[in-house]
């Protein structure tokens, strides 16, 4: 109060915007209380809730799941069966078919968001990459069950009568592509999902080139290199922690993302070697079943299911993390 | 200076105003009008129900008609699934639920008061196909529809089906079956049906609302089976009957218990409850399934309204057995053009007289 009536005083001759900084700025405030103290703890309060979020998150469900903890024990990880009407419930289908589908998803997507990137911030004229750079923001605005129908009516046939058979030819000595894809399948889920995922990458890659010092580049060149390494050389391996970071978000929403990859991967809880073979993730099978799961055991079930997703995101991401830093970093990144 | 000024007055009005508003609403005349307005006019009674999505649309019809007779009920309904509906009345945050399967022993014992079912409408399940240029329905018997969902007949031109089809060239494809990859009370049905027919399938897969399919791919709801039986050449699934009448989708023909092969219509489902209306138990806990009736279709199915028996006597009470005896008596006649099936009316009697043991019926 009394910062306030020292200033009204000064009120005459002094612009609005000096006299506003007065009144509420830092050293008005500092005058009565310790702002920077105050920031500190709000800042450390903002903080610990993620913190404290996700240790609730891990005790409920946890706390929910108990009953099939407790029934199924450890053997729920690598049980194969399904069976809501016989009690025998098992999640090794749903966590294959989760990290395979994820798999897909960036090994396609990673090489082409950095490609885009590198096509945006490198090599384009302005003008075209902001407007490819625009698409590819808009493609992220898409909701998911748009993925799902377009998946399902579009590429699901494309994958049938064109992607299949092609690969069947060109790799169909690999267990992987081998047999009859009927469209939908765990191939066709890497695909939504890889499409799904490629503005994070492309979009957050793009950004962390973008903020590579012009310096580094002109260095490089100025030591007679040619733009391509100067690219792989210089650019890349400066921005690897974005990229990675870009990379890890892409891989939390390949992990989790549910109802595009439901409507295209045929949902058979089954462990097939062929990628044109059905699928089922975890996240599919908890929207699918949990809203008509009938007693205690089969609902508990469903939310082990949520926990594993949990400890599978939490021990894939961390991986990954460690993979593509080691890539990154590596002598690959200077060869 | 004129923003300051401007600045003021506005400040002073708003102080005005705000006192004006004390003083020109004293509380004590407020609570007096409300009360005589409640002892004066029939008070609102707001129903909550929630369940079967399959029931929604015919449930909003009714929810708006109902209000036109009787404007002060009005009925809101949440199509979160029968399960959830079964859940939400148990743990007693709706009035009533809806559900396309009988609540189980064991569910009405987690409920603890008496719960009371009362049949609603029906539905059915149809099998479509895709199968090109065929100049009619295929026709099936159940022990060759078995024979497919189980996985032991694989291709289309197998014995089973092609003795009953002798018009029709079937091709040498494999079959790919399609079926719901989420709980429903249309997979409840379905399997219903095919755990009556065919006891492998009783003894390998059973009944619910998700059961672990022996073959086949699924997809998400009846757009996503439809969806992909469309997109999938020689595939079988099973959708909604409603489902299948709306989107004008192929439907197969079956050979019912009398040995008929019927069309799937809205009038065979009511005639499958009319047939096994003798073998329907007191509570009206049944099912339908392979009905003996001579025109009934075999995969047909009912969704129930669930309420406690001993709901407390009041307004609530009145108003949600009038809606459920409307609908029982009146309300029938919007089925037909949503695609739903009428309840016989025999069976409309007797889940009438339910409801009188819960609220006699006014005078």
């Amino acid at each position: 109060m009394t910062a306030d009536l020292g200033t009204m005083t000064a009120g005459e001759g002094v612009s609005a915007k000096a006299r506003n900084l007065r009144r509420w700025g830092p050293r008005a405030l500092q005058g009565w209380t310790n702002l920077d103290g105050l920031f500190r703890k709000a800042c450390g309060a903002f903080a610990a809730s993620i913190v404290a979020l996700l240790a609730l998150v891990v005790y409920q469900l946890v706390h929910a799941s108990r009953l099939s903890i407790d029934h199924f024990g450890v053997g729920f990880a690598w049980e194969k069966v399904w069976d809501p009407v016989a009690q025998k419930l098992g999640a090794a289908t749903f966590i294959y078919g989760t990290v395979v589908t994820s798999t897909i998803a960036l090994l396609i997507a990673v090489p082409l968001g950095i490609g885009i990137a590198i096509f945006l911030v490198e090599l384009a004229p302005r003008r075209l990459g902001s407007v490819v750079g625009f698409l590819v923001e808009l493609l992220a605005a898409i909701p998911s069950i748009v993925y799902g129908l377009w998946g399902l009516f579009v590429l699901a046939p494309l994958v049938r009568l064109w992607v299949a058979p092609a690969l069947r030819k060109t790799l169909g000595f690999l267990p992987l592509f081998s047999g009859e894809s009927n469209g939908v399948g765990m191939l066709t889920a890497g695909l939504i999902l890889s499409i799904m995922v490629l503005p994070f990458i492309a979009a957050v890659s793009r950004d962390v080139l973008a903020a590579v010092p012009q310096t580094q580049r002109e260095g490089s060149l100025a030591l007679g290199t040619t733009k391509w390494e100067t690219i792989w050389n210089v650019v890349l391996p400066y921005g690897r922690v974005g990229i990675t970071g870009a990379t890890i978000l892409a891989l939390g929403r390949a992990l989790g993302e549910t109802m595009a990859v439901t409507m295209v991967i045929g949902n058979s809880p089954q462990i097939m070697a062929s990628l044109f073979e059905p699928g089922y993730t975890m996240s599919a099978v908890i929207a699918n079943e949990y809203s008509e799961a009938s007693g205690p055991l089969y609902l508990s079930a469903l939310t082990e299911l949520g926990l594993l997703l949990f400890v599978v995101t939490f021990a894939v991401n961390g991986a990954a993390s460690l993979l593509i830093w080691r890539l990154t970093r590596g002598p690959g990144a200077h060869a | 200076m004129t923003r300051h000024m401007f600045l003021f007055q506005a400040a002073a009005m708003l102080a005005l105003s705000a006192v004006g508003c004390d003083k020109s609403q004293p509380p004590t005349q407020d609570n007096q009008q409300s009360t005589a307005a409640a002892t004066t006019a029939p008070a609102n009674v707001r129903l909550n129900g929630a369940g079967s999505t399959f029931v929604y649309p015919l449930m909003s019809r009714w929810s708006t008609d109902y209000q036109k007779i009787v404007p002060t009920v009005q009925v809101n309904y949440q199509s979160i699934g029968s399960g959830g509906g079964i859940r939400q009345l148990t743990e007693r945050t709706v009035q009533f639920g809806a559900t396309d399967g009988p609540m189980s022993d064991d569910q009405l014992k987690e409920a603890k008061s008496p719960v009371v079912h009362i049949p609603l409408a029906m539905g059915a399940v149809v099998p479509t196909y895709n199968l090109p240029d065929l100049p009619h329905a295929i026709q099936f018997t159940s022990d060759a529809l078995a024979g497919i969902f189980l996985g032991n007949i694989k291709t289309w031109n197998d014995p089973k089906i092609a003795s009953v089809n002798v018009g029709l060239k079937l091709p040498a494809t494999p079959i790919v079956v399609v079926h719901r990859s989420d709980g429903s009370g249309t997979t409840y049905v379905w399997v219903d049906y095919l755990s009556k027919v065919s006891p492998e399938w009783k003894a390998k897969v059973g009944v619910a609302t998700s059961v672990n399919w022996p073959v086949g791919i699924a997809g998400k709801g009846n757009e996503g089976v439809a969806g992909t039986v469309r997109q999938t050449p020689g595939s079988i699934g099973y959708v909604e009957l409603t489902y299948a009448l709306q989107n004008k989708m192929p439907a197969a023909q079956i050979k019912n218990q009398a040995g008929k092969f019927v069309e799937p219509t809205v009038d065979s489902v009511t005639a499958a409850a009319a047939g096994a209306i003798s073998a329907i138990p007191d509570d009206l806990r049944y099912s339908i399934t392979n009905s003996p009736g001579e025109t009934a279709w075999p995969a047909s199915g009912t969704v129930w309204a669930v309420l406690y028996q001993d709901m407390p006597a009041g307004p609530e009470r009145k108003a949600l057995v009038g809606f459920l005896r409307w609908t029982l008596h009146d309300g029938q006649k919007s089925c037909k053009a949503l695609d739903y099936a009428q309840l016989p009316a025999e069976l409309v009697e007797r889940a009438t007289a339910k409801l009188d043991l819960i609220e006699p019926a006014p005078k």
